[in-house]
């Protein structure tokens, strides 16, 4: 069954805090990784790595790069889920 | 500000991570006290893999009680040792005001990020390429730590990472004390690290008979120079010193521990695990280390031996000493504080360095313990069981360290003044 917006998005603040300690609830859909969350592209890789774990989704190097903030990834992932 | 060759380098800071304790001074205390680091280990992979040695030196304090969580995942834990025992250093230096570009790193390991990079290879085994962790690189590489270090502190004059396997942590102080003699830099927060408590090491040492068995009796295994010693414990930790120019130390007004006078660097060309059995380059790295500080063997009331409780080792070093320091080794009180530490391996060097500042600071040098039955071949004076006082006056202490390759690393350092 896919999850819902809500769902991604407090899963995906999760694993955000797990990497960079930053508050979960500082991880908005509006914010953007790199301005607003500081969020390096090591970083980034490791919590695309840990997304597609716990959403059970493939996210393609190409992609990652699209993904400017967390409310791309929320959708994305929302799709990926089909 | 001077910047021309022979300025002289003082200890104004310093800070540790030891298995007897958090930080240096809790070490000290202990060591003072003689007490032993060492404990059987609770690890599970003990029993998995069957380790013919089951104890070891481990931290007194975890370095998770003491970085955030996300420090800790970010650095192996031979870069977080480091960290810790560098941020006490500098907080106990005063965190000097310094221009970066004066400010050098030289955090030293024998080993480097095992813990990391052995996980790593479990992940890919049982994961795949895509699931490693993107810091692993970066977190594995042996100068992961100074970097680590160098960016904590905003040092821009030049991050090192000697590797002389358990010579490294001194060779890390020495070369420190060469970039500012030389005048490139001010100020260098100089060690070792290591964190190699791990079945591959443990294992790899138990395989070419360096390790002690004595299972059953882990507090009183390492015991240096004596008749019964049967190999060393594996220890972890890190030591970190800040050295610095003393004309900057005094212009700000730090507080002076002692003086790094200068540093004797030999290579054996004999074997790349045992020592030359007469000691003759470690006598030599002594003899330059004296001569380089234009000290005589006279001055020295005090060695931290490297003396690590092996058949093979113990011995060479004790001829060493009395082939450089000749009659007036009969003067020199001799400790081997890995009684007490476990062997630190690449941060071994610096926390032995980092104990000769404070025998001569406080005037006291600090026991070997569990040396009962001293080995007829060694002709020295060791301090066993408790402190001894070590007089008045302008002291020096070497301080030796010896690594697998041959190679050999006298550090001298002589009171304030």
């Amino acid at each position: 069954m896919a999850l819902s917006e809500q769902d991604i998005l407090s899963g995906l603040a999760e694993i955000v805090n797990e990497e960079t300690g930053l508050p979960a609830d500082a991880v908005q859909s509006d914010k953007s990784f790199t301005d607003d969350l500081d969020i390096d592209s090591l970083s980034m890789m490791t919590i695309v790595v840990n997304a597609e774990e716990k959403f059970g989704v493939r996210i393609p190097d190409d992609d990652v790069k699209n993904l400017k903030t967390v409310g791309d990834a929320v959708s994305y992932i929302q799709s990926a889920q089909g | 500000m001077t910047t021309g060759r022979n300025r002289r380098v003082v200890v104004t800071g310093f800070g540790a991570t030891t298995p007897l304790g958090g930080d240096a001074t809790t070490t000290w205390n202990a060591a003072l006290e003689g007490r032993s680091g060492t404990r059987t280990m609770t690890h599970a992979w003990v029993d998995q893999y069957n380790l013919p040695v089951t104890f070891a030196a481990e931290l007194a304090v975890p370095a998770s009680e003491v970085l955030t969580r996300v420090e800790a995942r970010r650095l192996d834990p031979s870069g977080q040792y480091a960290m810790i025992a560098s941020r006490e250093a500098w907080a106990h230096a005063g965190s000097p005001e310094v221009e970066p570009e004066r400010l050098a790193v030289a955090c030293a390991s024998g080993i480097g990020g095992v813990w990391t990079l052995l996980s790593a290879y479990d992940t890919l085994r049982e994961k795949g390429p895509r699931r490693i962790y993107p810091l692993t690189v970066p977190m594995l590489m042996p100068n992961g730590a100074a970097a680590a270090v160098e960016i904590e502190l905003k040092a821009r004059g030049g991050a090192h990472t000697p590797v002389s396997a358990c010579g490294s942590g001194a060779e890390a102080i020495a070369y420190g004390l060469e970039i500012i003699k030389s005048g490139r830099v001010d100020l260098v927060v100089a060690g070792g690290t290591e964190a190699a408590i791990h079945p591959l090491p443990i294992g790899g040492f138990a395989a070419m008979q360096a390790l002690s068995t004595r299972n059953d009796e882990p507090e009183t295994a390492s015991r240096p120079y004596d008749v019964s010693r049967d190999g060393f414990i594996m220890g972890e930790g890190s030591a970190m010193l800040v050295l610095e120019a003393e004309e900057h130390a005094r212009a700000r007004g730090a507080t002076i521990y002692a003086e790094l006078v200068s540093a004797g660097l030999t290579s054996d060309a004999h074997h790349i695990a045992a020592p030359d059995p007469e000691g003759l380059g470690a006598a030599r790295a002594m003899s330059l280390a004296l001569s380089n500080g234009d000290l005589t063997p006279a001055d020295v009331v005090h060695v931290n031996a490297h003396a690590t409780s092996t058949p093979s080792g113990d011995v060479p070093e004790a001829k060493a000493i009395r082939r450089a320091l000749g009659d007036a080794t009969d003067r020199v009180a001799v400790s081997a504080t890995k009684s007490m530490t476990g062997h630190l391996l690449g941060a071994a060097g610096a926390l032995e360095g980092l104990f000769c500042v404070l025998a001569l600071n406080q005037r006291t040098a600090p026991p070997t313990i569990n040396t009962v039955d001293l080995d007829p071949e060694v002709n020295l004076d060791v301090v066993v069981k408790e402190p001894r006082r070590l007089g008045d006056g302008d002291l020096v202490a070497i301080n030796n360290s010896f690594g697998f390759g041959g190679h050999n690393i006298a550090l001298a350092f002589r009171t304030a003044s």
